[in-house]
């Protein structure tokens, strides 16, 4: 169950993150999962319930979207269909993953008192 | 205010922060890599399921190398040193990571493993350190260790849907070393050409040799891998 390590690494980047802010009191956090980042989307969400209060993160809210696997031919950028043979059809190239490989902490919605 | 999308509320901040989850982990990677690229050293990321016969691989090849290529290996495992014992044994100078409860090694385990004891000056003299992950088809694939390439042992006893199950895992490979091919005439159901064809699913630049540790066969096969990346990271 690796999802807890990388939901205590979320909370890390997101301490870090609002440090310069001075409020802890975060409403969202929007995290993209990629279809080949090798991270369960659901046991992301239960890891990220069970450490949330006590990383004081209490009224957090996750929204997680997920991301398709996008494969291109490395040489002309051609896609190429995931699940098939991972070689273009036009021109042979090796494929390279495009898109669906991370796992992306995008946004982070912070409350903060009046100034 | 929020300062992103305008809508006016002043108790809002919105902070863009499209980061990687694992930063922390790829920077102390980065580290990593050049400890080994600094001593000239070939890091390999040894990965696959538990019992696909990863130490066995490479007691295999340390008895084929008899001494030709200097080797050093950490072991990670959940409770025990029994791997890194075997490999010692094998002429491999090895020092076991115990994970606890971690089904994966990350940087920061191989990093502290590299600074203590006798294996900082080991990995400095080898020309080839092998990572033995723990036993766990996903999510070692994620962490970078600073390894050169990764390398994973598949076992012919396992099936031929292996690579389309766990394509995380097969995405990162350099190298799938099919293992147990001894054991083909008992498994009627296992065909090589299948399993090659699932890999090419979900490998970019599919690539596997077949070993079988017991008898030797295919040993060769690798040990010219391995001397082929250690000439073109040599170039590098
Ligand atoms: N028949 C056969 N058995 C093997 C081979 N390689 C490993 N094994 C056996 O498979 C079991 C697991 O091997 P081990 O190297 O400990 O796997 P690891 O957990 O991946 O390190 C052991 O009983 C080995 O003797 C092989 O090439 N052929
Ligand atoms: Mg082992
Ligand atoms: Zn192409
Ligand atoms: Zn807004
Ligand atoms: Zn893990
Ligand atoms: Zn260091």
């Amino acid at each position: 169950m690796h999802e807890v390590s990388l939901v205590h690494a979320l909370f890390d980047q997101v301490d870090r993150a609002i440090a310069p802010h001075g409020s802890k009191a975060v409403r969202i956090l929007k995290v993209r999962i990629g279809d080949l980042a090798g991270v369960d989307a659901e046991l992301f969400a239960t890891a990220f319930d069970g450490c949330r209060s006590e990383r004081g993160y209490v009224a957090a809210a996750l929204e997680l979207v997920t991301e398709p696997a996008v494969w291109r031919c490395a040489e002309c950028g051609a896609e190429i269909v995931a699940g098939s043979v991972l070689r273009c059809r036009s021109c042979d190239g090796e494929a390279r993953l495009a898109a669906g490989g991370d796992l992306i902490l995008d946004r982070i919605e912070l409350e903060v008192a009046d100034v | 205010m929020c300062d992103v999308c305008g809508c006016g509320d002043p108790h809002k901040v919105t902070l863009e922060v499209h980061a990687s989850l694992l930063s922390d982990n790829d920077r102390e990677a980065a580290h990593l890599r050049e400890h080994f690229v600094g001593s000239g050293v070939l890091a390999l990321n040894i990965m696959g399921s538990p019992g696909s016969g990863k130490t066995a691989l490479l007691e295999a090849t340390s008895r084929a190398l008899a001494g030709r290529l200097r080797l050093a290996a950490v072991s990670g495992d959940l409770a025990t040193s029994l791997d890194a014992e075997r490999l010692s044994a094998a002429g491999v100078f090895s020092a076991p990571i115990t994970t606890g409860s971690a089904c994966h090694l990350d940087a920061a385990m191989v990093h502290h493993a590299l600074h203590e004891g006798s294996l900082a000056a080991a990995v400095r003299g080898c020309d080839v350190f092998f990572i033995e992950n723990v036993g766990n088809l996903v999510c070692p694939a994620i962490y970078d260790l600073g390894q050169a390439a990764n390398v994973v042992v598949l076992s012919v006893t396992e099936g031929v849907d292996k690579p389309l199950k766990y394509p995380v895992m097969f995405r990162k490979a350099d190298l799938v070393v099919l293992t147990k091919v001894d054991l083909l005439p008992h498994l009627p159901g296992v065909s090589v050409s299948v399993i090659r064809e699932n890999l090419a699913r979900v490998m970019p630049s599919a690539r596997a040799i077949e070993v079988s540790a017991t008898s030797g066969v295919g040993v060769s096969a690798f040990l010219d891998w391995l001397d082929a990346r250690r000439a073109s990271s040599k170039r590098a």
